[in-house]
């Protein structure tokens, strides 16, 4: 199911030895794995478990105590732990996305539809209103949102729309690769099998490698390729999903699957 | 006759020093906010102790000062700032632009273009251009440190997007050499091109916020706006009354009762020079 | 033809003429003496000398007098004069454990060394008008009971908490506090800097922040510790003669406040302080500013940001400063003409496109 890029030699995203404590309590601990393009990435685990910490060390939110984050994008290879905050901000409105949990972190509720799907081009340097409107247009057409709304505020629409709302705004860069934190959490069963539809497809057009935080197995068995267990801060099973789903090894990861099954 | 009991232009060296190094600073990064410790004027916050603090530290003896306040000379703060000078500092004083060395002025730039051997002095309510979109400092800050302006042109979007144009009319922001984005206080956006490419020095001081920015001679600065949407210096279309100037400036005149209302120069130097002009 | 409005230079005189006549009021009644103010308004010199940062009662007197009792018109006179004054050099910190006492409570406490002394306070007077103040304004009787001679040291009550270590320690510290009158102020501010801004911040304004602490915005549960009023000496170190001289005595309130803590991932449960001293008896100040610090507190102490306006430094040093407020909110009088002609234009052209619109959508 997933689209290798042929052109690709070599994974996008090198993650090693990654470790932040909280005093003396473990966030995450020594987490390394590697990130090819087009790969999408699940990182399972219950609340406490350090999926949280790891994705924001991943993504320059969180400074970790040790390891690195290399990322190979446009401009070659970089460690974007150690690389300035201004061309971390840069690389968070470009190559970048990160889909919150709850869409007001993402989206700006003061900002209409369009506005908040046009600020990545404009912080890029679009100054065109005419074509960045249409950009917009297209997008929330592709989010399936009704382009006759893209001059009202997210406050005004529903929660499904809002989530869809803030992958527009986060896509519309063209992104390569999208952290997304928990991104059907807070939301009706039957709007999150929609979004997670929408978002399977705008993963397999667009080509984009992810890295996918949630609790929620039957997400994982969707989108990820690949399937990190983790549990106290530290990985304790990882492997193509359906093998872990289906065959785990770790006692966790076992009982994790069987509380699903009995849902 | 100077108040003896104070020193040369209110302030003492010390703190004139320290303002002039935050000229000089602001001048070296044009358009960038220096953090200076403002002090107390005699005048309230708001109503001009920037821009007297960075005259106060601008003023030789030899200087000839203009204030003006909504283009006028005769305006009651405009009166009061040039008292306090004279008093304080005993400098000649002029209400013609071509005759000032330093101009202070409060939400215009005047009609006669200025020169290489001019000052003008800003007084800036609100130093920060992105204040109404995030009120923290500590944010807008490391906005200006990232240039990472998307935010401000998402306000600009916005505009467009409900009025059909951008709805700021004066406070109009602009980028300074490429860099900065700035306010240039609250001017009409008529007044936005005359800042660029300007001979003379601008500078701008935000007492109560304690920041000092600056514009050095022949700077760009260009008002943002969209390719489609590009960026207009309008005014009231009209002629002025008494000058008949058609591309000054005007302030709306109501004249009775019944809604009259007649349209003049709101540069009182500049209208008054050409009204005399006319009849000689 | 129309002439523009002339004349700003005069009627700036006149007023300033109509003024001084209204301060003085009617020429057959005795005009107000400044050290009747200073010494019959105290509590009135004591704001003014605590929000315009100078310890000057006749000067503080002179400013109610001459801005015909507006407080804050006060404070700004007090704070523009301030600017003009040198710099000599900085006073050794006052040891407020050597106050001469004329009022020292303590809430957690029934007693403790040193005793509780109300002193002149309005605690429990009956808010009655007391029409003979008017009538003769004569004093009672009796002489005032004043209080036996206070012991030369009064310990603070917090220092017998912190024995048992039920109190977060509060160490000395001899590194010189940053001076916000000759440094901008720059944000997150630390501590030091905190209380300097609270200590010239408006009463009014502390007082409002403090009381949405209790109300529950940011609650820390606040009890009186210690409120202590009276006189330390000031003393400087001059560097030619090698040794301190002492310069003089200044009356200082000063308010500790008891707060509970339950304790954070970094700190054990025990009670944590707030702090508030000001110049003159200023008691509501004091508490008040003790209230909001302990507030301002919670990131060093791991509390939760509840996102309460107390807990925002930024919110609250930004706008706690009444000379910088009044200035502002008041500068919204002065001619604004201009962009009010531009704003004019706009809605003009915004409302003439909507006309346009309306009579297309109605073709």
């Amino acid at each position: 199911m997933t689209a290798f890029d042929p052109q690709m030699t070599g994974p996008i995203l090198s993650v090693s030895g990654i470790t932040k404590r909280y005093g003396a309590r473990i966030g995450c601990a020594d987490v390394s794995f590697d990130l090819w393009p087009g790969e999408v990435m699940g990182i399972v685990g219950e609340s406490g478990s350090g999926k949280s910490t790891l994705l924001g060390c991943l993504s320059g939110q969180l400074e970790p105590d040790a390891g690195q984050v290399v990322w190979r994008g446009a401009n070659g290879p970089v460690d974007t732990v150690t690389m300035a905050e201004a061309d971390r901000r840069l690389l968070g409105r470009t190559e970048w996305a990160f889909v919150h949990q709850n869409p007001r972190d993402g989206l700006r509720m003061g900002v209409s539809a369009g506005g908040n799907v046009g600020e990545r081009l404009m912080a890029t340097g679009a100054r065109d209103y005419g074509r960045i409107r249409d950009t917009a247009e297209d997008w929330l057409q592709r989010v399936e949102i009704d382009a006759r709304r893209i001059d009202d505020r997210p406050s005004q629409f529903s929660g499904g729309m809002q989530q869809r709302l803030q992958i527009a705004r986060n896509l519309v860069s063209g992104p390569k690769l999208a952290f997304m934190d928990e991104p059907t959490g807070g939301l009706d069963v039957s709007v999150q099998a929609r979004l997670l539809d929408l978002l399977r497809g705008l993963v397999r057009d667009m080509g984009l490698s992810a890295v996918l935080v949630t609790h929620d197995l039957a997400v994982v068995r969707l989108l990820a390729d690949r399937l990190m267990v983790m549990k106290d801060g530290r990985v304790v099973e990882s492997g193509l999903t359906d093998q872990v789903l289906d065959d785990p090894q770790h006692g966790y990861t076992q009982l994790l699957v069987s509380s699903v099954l009995q849902v | 006759m100077t108040d003896q009991a104070y020193n040369f232009a209110y302030l003492d060296e010390d703190t004139k020093r320290m303002i002039r190094r935050a000229i000089l600073k602001g001048l070296a990064v044009p358009g960038y906010q220096v953090p200076f410790a403002s002090r107390e004027m005699p005048m309230p916050y708001g109503w001009g102790t920037g821009g007297v603090q960075v005259t106060a530290a601008t003023l030789r003896p030899d200087d000839v000062l203009k204030v003006l306040d909504q283009g006028a000379d005769d305006t009651t703060n405009a009166v009061s700032i040039r008292k306090f000078f004279q008093r304080t500092a005993s400098v000649a004083t002029t209400e013609s632009t071509g005759g000032a060395t330093v101009i202070q002025t409060r939400h215009r730039i005047p009609e006669t273009p200025l020169t290489e051997d001019q000052i003008l002095v800003y007084q800036v309510p609100i130093p920060e251009p992105m204040r109404f979109l995030e009120p923290r400092e500590t944010e807008t800050r490391r906005i200006h440190a990232l240039a990472d302006y998307g935010l401000m042109q998402v306000r600009l979007y916005e505009d467009i997007a409900r009025h059909g144009e951008i709805a700021t009319s004066y406070a109009y922001p602009v980028e300074v050499a490429g860099r900065y984005v700035m306010d240039p206080s609250p001017i009409p956006k008529f007044d936005n091109p005359k800042m660029s490419d300007c001979p003379a020095i601008q500078l701008f001081g935000a007492g109560r916020e304690q920041r000092i920015y600056a514009v050095p001679p022949y700077t760009q600065v260009v008002s943002l706006d969209f390719d489609d949407h590009p960026f207009v210096a309008s005014k009231a279309e009209h002629e002025c009354a008494i000058c008949g100037s058609g591309d000054s400036y005007l302030d709306e005149v109501i004249t009775d009762d019944a809604g009259g209302r007649m349209f003049v120069c709101s540069d009182t130097d500049y209208c008054a020079r050409r009204a005399e002009g006319g009849a000689a | 033809m129309y002439v523009a409005v002339k004349g700003g230079e005069r009627a700036i005189d006149a007023a300033h003429d109509w003024l001084d006549r209204a301060r003085r009021g009617p020429p057959d009644q005795p005009a107000l003496d400044s050290a009747q103010i200073r010494d019959q308004l105290s509590i009135g010199t004591a704001r003014v000398m605590a929000e315009g940062s100078l310890y000057d009662p006749d000067l503080a007197a002179l400013a109610i007098k001459q801005a015909r009792g507006d407080m804050i018109e006060a404070i700004f006179l007090i704070r523009a004069y301030r600017t003009t004054l040198p710099r000599f050099g900085a006073s050794l910190p006052v040891d407020t454990a050597a106050m001469q006492v004329k009022r020292r409570i303590s809430a957690t406490f029934k007693d403790a060394p040193g005793g509780q002394i109300l002193g002149p306070t309005f605690d429990y007077t009956h808010r009655l008008l007391d029409f003979r103040l008017m009538a003769d304004g004569e004093l009672p009787a009796d002489p005032p009971a004043l209080p036996e001679a206070a012991p030369d040291q009064v310990p603070h009550i917090l220092s017998f908490l912190n024995r048992d270590g039920l109190i977060e320690d509060a160490p000395a510290d001899d590194a010189a506090p940053p001076d916000l009158t000759r440094e901008p102020l720059e944000l997150p501010a630390d501590r030091p800097l905190r209380l300097q801004a609270l200590a010239r911040g408006d009463e009014g304004f502390l007082l409002g922040l403090a009381y949405s602490t209790q109300r529950g915005y940011a609650r820390n549960h606040a009890f009186v510790g210690e409120l202590r009023i009276g006189t330390v000496a000031v003393e400087m170190d001059i560097p030619e003669l090698g040794f301190s001289i002492d310069l003089g005595e200044v009356e200082l309130t000063e308010c500790e406040t008891v707060n509970q803590f339950k304790g954070s991932k970094t700190e054990p449960a025990q009670f944590t302080r707030g702090y508030g001293l000001t110049f003159g008896q200023t008691e509501r100040k004091a508490i008040a500013m003790a209230l909001v610090d302990r507030a301002l507190r919670w990131r060093e102490l791991g509390e939760d940001d509840q996102g309460a306006p107390a807990q925002d430094q930024e919110f609250v040093l930004s706008h706690c400063d009444n000379i910088q407020a009044t200035g502002f909110l008041e500068h919204i009088k002065l001619p604004h003409y201009v962009d009010f002609q531009a704003e004019l234009e706009l809605v003009r052209r915004l409302r003439a496109g909507t006309a346009d619109a309306a009579k297309e959508a109605a073709e």
